[in-house]
């Protein structure tokens, strides 16, 4: 699990987690994936076993498997290779989930944007169903059953968001709603719901299969097992890399040939900007969290004008629900182009105060997290920002 | 030209499709969309079909990039401009889109066949810029390649058996 270009997800043969986890029962599958410690991958961390448990132990008559395929942030393509390379792994991730938390109902959330890799995923499916492995008694397991259908985006980054996502599929706005209740409890139309991102299914069948020992081999205590990160910008090998969690950036700079650079934004817009002084910080939750994105700036690229494409982002992406959001994204990218302009000393300051209001005030994760990057920046490329005309 | 998907009977035939349910709502509109675009008829076609206020329509089809509410041209295309593509030279890609087509970002040509628009991280940060047209991406986009990818969406759109 350490050179990089080796990929979990495709050294696991099909079916063998879903064997393992009807082998092991709805309370053994949740207890392995305790014990691995396997924690979403789609950048808030959130314990998985916990997850199916509670939705296993939530009040429903009928409950629902969301697969979070809607990877939208930016520098994020890690998810585009599981759903191209192995899309039955992702279905069988789902099943597995149905299973522990006794779902019959399953949504592929596909980002409109990834259209193109419908037709395989909806061939993937339909040959499960031919083979037993979704549909009525799965595997032979009566009363087992469950299945999966397909619903394609429409170009929304915040429908990433998992609330957000659940209006979208129920056929609304994608806006994220106040939490709780959270989906385990009521979710997809008020049933109890497992929202889980591609990566973590894919990785939930390696720890079914390999076993919890196997997977907290790699990574770090808090942050166990191995991660995909999509490394793009200046580096002369972009692409998806595989690293144990707790990798510095100077490993997957080094790996993907990107060495010497100026900045790395790790997390995508809504991440952290990191300069070269702390290139021998780690990738885990204990210290830099990430979904995957590692965006490269090398030593010519202006900071500033990185923060504004960064801000442009947020103002086109903000769903516009809550002000904090909705007026500070539009606010922050003003003022930045202000201050690029040439702006009065003070100015910066003004967004600084901003970003860090919205930071507690904004209603979910896009309008807490929108002025991250740009309050690392300016904390670690004051200079740059106070030269006038950059 | 009227696309005959705006008769109300098709419109209510496309919403059944999927399901008439308010969860039809978005996968009805993304089908509409693609011939002709979501014009105010079209709209009120889909919420009566549903038993819903035009305005819930109206709000879901405009919250989405996608969709939006309007005639659309036949062929959009949306050139990413997030970080990763404009590092690797999104702006040279974008000059030349315009300069092939004679119109500018945010623009559609007389004919109503192409339409140019920005479009925010397509996943292809690898291998940027990138672009999306009816569907299908492009990427590692240079001026050079172009008019080369102009040429294949004229040709799609005549095998789909549009006049162009």
């Amino acid at each position: 699990m350490t050179d990089g270009n080796k990929f979990t997800f495709m050294a696991l043969k099909d079916g063998e987690g879903l064997a393992a986890a009807l082998k092991a029962g709805r309370t053994g599958i949740i207890s392995e994936l305790r014990q691995a410690g396997l924690r979403g991958r789609g950048g808030a961390g959130f314990p998985t076993a916990t997850k199916w448990n509670l939705a296993a132990a939530a009040a429903g008559a009928a409950k629902c498997v969301v697969c979070n395929a809607d990877e939208g942030e930016p520098g994020t393509f890690k998810d585009r290779e599981i759903l191209s390379r192995r899309p039955e792994l992702i279905i069988e991730g789902m099943t597995i989930a149905a299973y522990a938390s006794g779902a019959s109902l399953g949504v592929l959330y596909l980002r409109g944007e990834y259209a193109y890799m419908r037709p395989a995923l909806e061939a993937a499916i339909e040959s499960r169903r031919n083979r037993g492995l979704l549909g009525f008694n799965i595997s032979g397991v009566k009363g087992f059953d469950f299945d999966v259908s397909i619903m394609l985006g429409s170009g929304a980054y915040v429908c990433g968001e998992e609330t957000a996502l659940l209006e979208s599929i129920e056929g609304r706005r994608g806006e994220p709603r106040n939490r709780p209740p959270f989906p385990v409890s009521s979710g997809l139309a008020c049933m109890p719901t497992v929202v889980n991102n591609v990566e973590t299914l894919a990785l939930a069948c390696a720890v079914l299969a390999k076993g919890a020992a196997w997977f907290k081999s790699a990574g770090t205590e808090k942050s166990p097992g191995p991660k995909l990160f999509s490394v793009s910008g200046d580096v002369k090998r972009p692409g998806v890399y595989e690293f144990p969690f707790g990798v510095t950036i100077n490993e997957l700079l080094k790996a993907a040939g990107g060495t010497g650079a100026k900045a790395v934004i790790v997390g995508g817009a809504s991440g952290y900007c990191a300069p070269a002084a702390e290139f021998g910080r780690s990738l885990c939750y204990e210290d830099i969290p990430t979904g995957g994105s590692f965006m490269v700036l090398g030593k010519k690229r202006s900071i500033p004008e990185a923060a504004e494409n960064l801000l442009e982002f947020f103002a086109e992406e903000s769903c516009g629900q809550c002000v904090p959001c909705r007026l500070g994204c539009a606010k922050l990218l003003e003022g930045l182009r202000a201050v690029r302009a040439g702006a009065p000393a003070g100015k910066l300051e003004q967004l600084i105060s901003l970003g860090e209001s919205m930071q507690v005030s904004a209603k979910c994760g896009l309008g807490q997290s929108a002025p991250n990057v740009f309050l690392s920046m300016a904390r670690h490329f004051r200079r740059e920002f106070d030269r006038r005309k950059n | 030209m009227k696309s005959p998907s705006q008769s109300p009977a098709k419109i209510a035939l496309v919403v059944k499709k999927h399901g008439a349910t308010r969860a039809a709502l978005i996968p009805a509109l993304q089908e509409l969309n693609r011939s002709g675009g979501l014009t105010r008829p079209v709209m009120s076609g889909v919420a009566a079909a549903l038993g819903l206020p035009e305005a819930e329509v109206y709000g879901t089809a405009t919250f989405y990039a996608f969709l939006g509410a309007g005639k659309k041209a036949r062929c959009v295309i949306r050139l990413c401009r997030t970080l990763s593509c404009e590092l690797a030279g999104r702006d040279a890609a974008a000059k030349a889109l315009e300069r092939e087509l004679g119109i500018k970002f945010g623009q559609a040509d007389k004919k109503g066949i192409f339409a140019l628009e920005w479009t925010s991280c397509l996943g292809m940060c690898d291998q940027g810029p990138a672009l999306i047209a009816n569907g299908k991406i492009y990427s590692k986009l240079s001026p050079a390649k172009v008019p080369g990818i102009i040429a294949e969406c004229r040709k799609a759109l005549a095998r789909a058996g549009e006049k162009i």
